[in-house]
């Protein structure tokens, strides 16, 4: 069954190569030091389909973040553009949700309404906002925690929370940077697997961003390295992986883990080596 | 668990707070009582109390005793709220800003550290002795901290809460209304209870210089007639009254801001 359902998105992903979702045009960027900036990203051109959950691996400052925060309009490329949908996207909109590193819940505010603030700032009616947000803390099940304080819960939930926040806004692809490496190993386990039930339930874009070749592996649909200084895309592939182990610890005992996660590695080291 | 041992620990905190109290009460009482110190300088408690009844009874050269406090606290309080309306909005302006900063900075920066009651003098000149110049004294007193601490928050607000904010769709307006006023409003109210503190005292200060109603009035007519059993009631009253406010403020901000300094 697993089987199957990874062959259609492959076919699907092959299918949507020309209309691409979001396209990534040439995007580069200088650490703004004086004229001779230092390039952090060179001409990155990417094609990302609806429906894939694409993890970024690449060593620290690589420029991952970069691309991240000039994917959701944060920041603006040197040179390049992003185009969301044939529209180019020059800002933050909720139309790109955003799930950070460290889940900056608005801290005075209860966690059903963290989950509303996006859905009041789209001026939603009352009716719809209580149904979305109960619709949202069940899907993250939180139900118990609706009328808590970010504080009162622990880091899983707090992160759960913030990611039933950004997906509340129904946004067209949703970004993560690192999301689970502040949480423990068995807490992460638990997110993992619960991203990858949202991600098979809502089907939406995922881009993910992390420097755990395991959690790629477990979860991305399509797998990307990026080497440092400056960054580039150096490995591109679908990952034959998905959808075929429950857990990090489940995905060690296939076959072909050892053999892509070599890959990997060495791909990534590859690019220190040359870096130093 | 964690909260009652703190309770049972803070039980007796306030135990030696307590016994502090009665002990200058004692002493007090001990030493006018047995006459070793003239009344004159300072008088038994039973007179104090004494004096106390009859300001209440009488009132203070012919005003009864609220008028003078309610006097008193109009003034404090109209110039805390016009400071409040004005100081907040222009420091979150400011915090946005550092070009908007950069035109009010020099002057706040050089009327905060003059002591109010220098500047006093031109302000009675300029908008006369009664009401008018005193609130404009507290209301510049009460400016400085309310506008710094409101400065200082907004600069502080993390840069990720704001994007998080924006992505979520929210306008440059609606950030300022839902991200950065209630970000900032703890250090406010801190900044509030500074203000309320310099305020205060620059109240007594001014009703002693120029005045013919208020607390701070009563205590330096007494004076003037020796009559320190008056003094020691309105400076009791004082003390009372500022402590009371503040521990209004402190409940509030226990009640109302239990998130601050717990995010990871």
């Amino acid at each position: 069954m697993y089987a199957t359902t990874s062959v259609k998105t492959k076919s699907e992903t092959l299918k949507n190569r020309n209309t691409a979702f979001i396209e990534l045009k040439n995007i580069s960027l200088y650490y703004s030091n004086g004229d001779h900036g230092l390039p952090i990203l060179d001409g990155i051109n990417l094609q990302l389909d609806e429906n894939d959950f694409v993890c970024l691996l690449g060593p620290s400052g690589c420029g991952k973040s970069s691309l991240l925060n000039i994917l959701a309009g944060f920041q603006k490329p040197a040179a390049g553009e992003v185009i969301i949908n044939n529209k180019p996207h020059t800002g933050p909109n909720p139309s790109v949700g955003v799930v950070f590193q460290h889940h900056n819940l608005f801290p005075w505010l209860t966690i059903e309404k963290n989950i509303e603030f996006g859905l009041k700032m789209q001026s939603i009616s009352k009716r719809e906002r209580k149904q979305l947000v109960s619709h949202y803390l069940n899907l993250v099940g939180l139900e118990s925690s609706a009328k808590m304080l970010p504080y009162q819960l622990s880091g899983g939930m707090k992160q759960r929370a913030a990611m039933a926040r950004t997906l509340a806004t129904d946004p067209q692809v949703i970004l993560m940077d690192e999301p689970f490496s502040a949480l423990d190993a068995l807490t992460r386990e638990n997110m993992q697997i619960h991203l990858l039930e949202i991600w098979k339930k809502t089907k939406k874009c995922i881009f993910f961003i992390t420097h755990d070749v395991e959690e790629a592996l477990l979860l991305g649909s399509r797998i990307l390295v990026m080497n440092s200084c400056p960054g580039r895309i150096i490995v591109d592939l679908p990952n034959p992986l998905l959808h075929r182990a429950q857990s990090v610890r489940e995905i060690k005992y296939l076959k072909e883990f050892n053999e892509l996660r070599h890959h990997l590695i060495s791909a990534i080291r590859s690019d220190f080596k040359t870096a130093n | 668990m964690f909260t009652t041992f703190i309770r049972n620990k803070q039980a007796p905190v306030r135990g030696v707070s307590a016994i502090t109290i009665a002990l200058i009460l004692a002493i007090w009482t001990v030493s006018t009582n047995l006459k070793w110190i003239d009344p004159i300088f300072l008088p038994t408690p039973q007179s104090v109390w004494n004096a106390f009844l009859e300001l209440i009874k009488n009132g203070y050269k012919g005003v009864p005793l609220h008028t003078h406090l309610i006097n008193s606290l109009y003034r404090l309080f109209l110039a805390l709220f016009l400071a409040l309306l004005t100081a907040v909005p222009l420091g979150i302006l400011c915090g946005i800003s550092k070009y908007i900063l950069a035109i009010f900075d020099p002057i706040i920066e050089f009327y905060r550290p003059l002591p109010p009651l220098a500047y006093y003098a031109l302000l009675v000149l300029w908008l006369g002795i009664d009401d008018k110049s005193k609130v404009a004294l507290l209301f510049l007193s009460a400016f400085a901290p309310l506008f710094i601490s409101t400065v200082s928050s907004v600069q502080r607000v993390p840069q990720n809460r704001l994007n998080a904010a924006r992505s979520l769709g929210a306008t440059k307006l609606k950030i300022l209304l839902y991200i950065i006023f209630p970000s900032c409003l703890p250090d406010i109210i801190t900044g509030l209870r500074t203000a309320i503190g310099v305020t205060y005292a620059t109240l007594v200060a001014a009703e002693m210089v120029a005045a013919t109603s208020g607390i701070g009035w009563i205590v330096l007519d007494a004076s003037k007639y020796l009559r320190s059993d008056v003094v020691f009631v309105g400076i009791i009253l004082m003390g009372g009254i500022a402590i009371l406010f503040d521990g209004i403020i402190r409940l509030y901000q226990r009640l109302q801001f239990s998130w601050v300094g717990k995010q990871d």
